[in-house]
């Protein structure tokens, strides 16, 4: 790609999206030129600005809601739907047409997410789209916004990086790479977004090295809007070099900035109900803008007691129908301190998520809200994660031992999270009599993501430091295991190891030593687990049992033999192959023993 | 001579601080839709200056000997600027502090019947809101960078536009004086820009529920 001038990062958040690019024709060794994108987008009708984040909201306006001509954009006269501010503030008043956090959906087991279901509550007349759906039409957005600002330089001709949570599983990396191939840009690779995050401080700190030292122990923790994800990156040295390697990552939870906010609106809410004032839910939308001012007001000025709260009226008498209220730093140390990052031992675990049934409706949120206990299990289930790297933790160690703490998302904003999460922290290092981690400095915590994927594609051209990471998973087919049937109980599941942990990307696993016999022309499902503590399992280890928690089932997957020069009905013996793509996402593929002939195998079983 | 009665100044406080706000926003606006207004005029006269310079100056040179003391028509395309001037980016800007502050509302509604309580409600909502749009569309800086009760010198050539001499005007400069005010530029402006065919005069569309 003779043309490429620019390398371009998409940070496509669950509430809002950034976009940033590496001028490549000007950088160099020292210096990184990097820019954040203002994403031209409505935000009222008939008035089109440019903001650095577009909002990851979809509105599908009634034909006579908005006048014509109001949802013109600089490249679409008539655009589809509305994304962005606009669809933000106008599905704040109507719901039923507003499509949010689709991206959560890409990564909820029991639903299609091909099919058309968001919005999820809306009426029949409202026409439903799909969460992947939604996330192409983000992407188109941001693919317009940027060719219409770089006509000689079009988005489809340069290196582009997406990032996705590194908790996303294999099926929601896929819808991810097929949402850009829908857009156009099927040239996009795959970022996690902690290490986006990480390469975002290296990108601004400029002299990392001085900052990190062999054998530290990076412990990232991003809690954005929607999600929240933890990830680990151990430095070692090669040849003099300090080498970044991402060593684990944490579980999907669906917990963030946003249910912060909703936790004081709510408790706001109780106060004035009290008062005999009884809350539409249009006033809660409004609370909760509220509430987010004074929360920052709150945690940002350590003078401040009390900050006010009010909901103004919907009619044009302000001053008559406006309620007021008041959120005191007592409420936000009860709510925010001790509910979110409460002072739990290492040994707390999170309360125990109760699976999904096949018909949720909803989206899975995390029930327990306490991040602390969250980070607790995580680092005690990692505890392995860095010895064959040879850094030692001491005897007795009951967790990983980070060294050093990078925050991201715009939550650590406010002080006092920040400091209430290291002291946790710490206070668990010192319980194991280790040495207290340090809070890496000068992270760029809204937009850190986005340039770190920018940055991302410069690295990728061979300079700078790589971080190496690979799969953060094995992964595992389950098969009966041969045992004499015994009557009212299923045959013992054994699973499969197809892909080994931490498959570089662009590499293939070895072909497991086992064979399946599959009937021509029939769908085949097959259970399929993700092991992200099991490091050691190479490709064709059978386990007959596992200690709990060790793996963790995922949707089945579904392959189809059809064609071919066999006869319908015939029964195949093939093999199942995992590959990672240059992309970033696994890839399964059934194999003919025989001839060698092989079919891909879909993720795509989730609708049950 | 002047009694305070310290018992009452809070709440008479609290009425005239909110009545300043309102004022203070409303002499905002007002000051900053003449920036907008002064700002097309300049630009239109530059473009009329362009135009109109080249026919003129053969005109001059044709006619020999007409009376001297001809006034110069340099000022006379100004008017007319101000005429066409259109109100576009000021109604915009109306129906952003409307929409974010809801600052028509606030203005136009008869503040007599309220406790001081309700209307400190309400002025917290205009005040968060104007600060909001204020931010997001304007780049705002102080014209003189010294601490307002300095002393300062000011040379010849000075921007009169920027800096306004009051008090004992005599003599020529440089001048020394003290910074009263230090004034108020604004470095940036970034509005949204308007569709074509977007009506707006709608400043807030009234809401009807279904």
């Amino acid at each position: 790609m003779s043309e490429s001038r620019y390398a371009v990062g998409i940070d496509l958040g669950t509430t809002n999206s950034v976009l940033a690019c590496v001028d490549l024709s000007r950088a160099d060794r020292d210096a990184v030129p990097l820019e954040i994108l203002g994403i031209p987008q409505l935000t009222s009708p008939g008035a089109v600005e440019d903001k650095t984040q577009l909002p990851s909201f979809l509105y599908q306006a009634h034909p006579a809601e908005l006048a014509e001509g109001d949802t013109a954009l600089p490249w679409d006269s008539h655009p589809a739907a509305i994304v962005g501010e606009l669809a933000r503030v106008l599905g704040s008043k109507t719901p039923i047409r507003l499509v949010a956090s689709a991206k959560s959906w890409l990564c909820h087991s029991g639903v299609d997410c091909r099919a058309a279901i968001l919005p999820a509550q809306s009426p029949e007349e409202v026409a439903r789209i799909s969460p992947l759906q939604a996330s192409i039409r983000y992407l188109e957005h941001l693919r317009d916004a940027w060719n219409h600002q770089h006509p000689d330089a079009p988005l489809e001709a340069q290196p582009l990086t997406l990032t996705v949570p590194a908790s996303f599983d294999p099926a929601a990396r896929e819808l991810t790479v097929e949402a850009a191939r829908a857009a156009g840009l099927s040239h996009a690779v795959l970022l996690e977004e902690p290490q986006a995050a990480l390469y975002g401080w290296i990108q601004k700190s400029g002299n990392w090295r001085d900052e990190a030292r062999v054998g530290d122990i990076i412990l990232v923790v991003d809690v954005g809007g929607g999600t929240s994800d933890l990830s680990l990156m151990a430095v070692t040295e090669e040849d003099g070099n300090l080498v970044l390697n991402r060593v684990a990552v944490g579980d999907h939870i669906l917990l963030g900035g946003d249910n912060m906010d909703l936790a004081l609106a709510y408790t706001v809410r109780a106060r004035l109900e009290q008062e005999g004032k009884r809350l539409e839910p249009w006033q809660i939308q409004a609370l909760t803008h509220s509430c987010r001012d004074a929360k920052e007001m709150l945690l940002t000025d350590p003078n401040a007691t009390e900050a006010a709260v009010v909901i103004p009226s919907r009619g044009s008498s302000l001053i008559g129908g406006t309620l007021r209220a008041s959120l005191t730093r007592d409420d936000v140390n009860r709510i925010l301190l001790d509910g979110f990052f409460p002072e739990v031992g290492a040994g707390d675990r999170p309360a125990a998520q109760t699976r999904a049934g096949l018909t949720t409706l909803g989206l899975p949120y995390a029930q327990d809200a306490r991040i602390t206990c969250h980070l607790a299990a995580f680092l005690s289930r990692q505890i392995n994660a860095v010895g064959e790297l040879g850094i030692a933790l001491p005897q007795g160690a009951r967790f990983l031992h980070p060294s050093a703490v990078l925050l991201n998302g715009g939550v650590f904003k406010a002080e006092p999270l920040a400091e209430r999460l290291m002291a946790v922290l710490n206070r668990w290092l010192r319980d194991d009599g280790a040495e207290e981690a340090r809070l890496l400095q000068g992270a760029d915590l809204d937009l850190a993501v986005a340039r770190g994927a920018a940055y991302y594609g410069f690295v990728r051209q061979g300079h700078g430091v790589r971080i190496r990471g690979g799969t953060a998973a094995a992964y595992y087919v389950g098969v009966e295991s041969a045992m004499p049937a015994v009557p009212g109980f299923a045959p013992p599941l054994e699973a499969l190891c197809i892909a080994p942990f931490g498959m570089e990307e662009g590499t293939q696993a070895p072909l497991p030593p086992y064979e399946f016999g599959l009937v021509l022309g029939e769908p085949v499902r097959f259970r399929f687990f993700a092991s992200t503590v099991r490091r050691d399992d190479a490709v064709g280890r059978r386990l007959d049992y596992w200690p709990e928690g060790e793996l963790e089932e995922l949707d089945e997957i579904e392959v189809t033999l059809a064609g071919g020069q066999h006869a319908a009905g015939e029964v195949v013996p093939v093999q199942l192959a995992a590959a990672v793509t240059e992309t970033g996402t696994l890839q399964l593929q059934a194999v003919s023993t025989a001839t060698g002939e092989r079919w891909n195998v879909e993720f795509e079983a989730r609708a049950g | 001579m002047i009694q305070l009665d310290l018992s009452h100044l809070p709440a008479a406080f609290d009425v005239l601080h909110v009545g300043l706000a309102a004022l203070s926003a409303l002499l905002l606006l007002l000051s900053l839709l003449s920036l907008t207004v002064a700002v097309r005029a300049l630009r239109r006269r530059k473009e009329a200056d362009a135009n109109a310079v080249p026919p003129s100056k053969p005109l001059v040179a044709a006619t020999p000997a007409p009376q001297p003391p001809a006034p110069p028509p340099v000022e006379k395309p100004a008017p007319v600027i101000l005429r066409e001037a259109t109100p576009d980016a000021a109604l915009q800007l109306l129906g952003l502090l409307q929409s974010e502050a809801r600052f028509l509302d606030f203005v136009s509604e008869n503040v007599a019947g309220y406790s001081d309580a309700d209307i400190g409600a309400a002025a917290r909502v205009v005040h968060e809101g104007c600060r909001k749009v204020l931010r997001a569309h304007f780049e705002l800086e102080p014209v003189r960078s010294e601490p307002e009760g300095k002393r300062l010198t000011l040379p010849a050539g000075f921007d009169a536009a920027a800096v306004r001499l009051t008090g004992n005007i005599v003599g020529s400069a440089p001048f020394n004086g003290t910074l009263v005010h230090r004034g108020w530029r604004a470095a940036k402006v970034n509005l949204p820009k308007p569709a074509e065919g977007h009506d707006a005069r709608i400043l807030a569309a009234a809401e009807v529920e279904l």
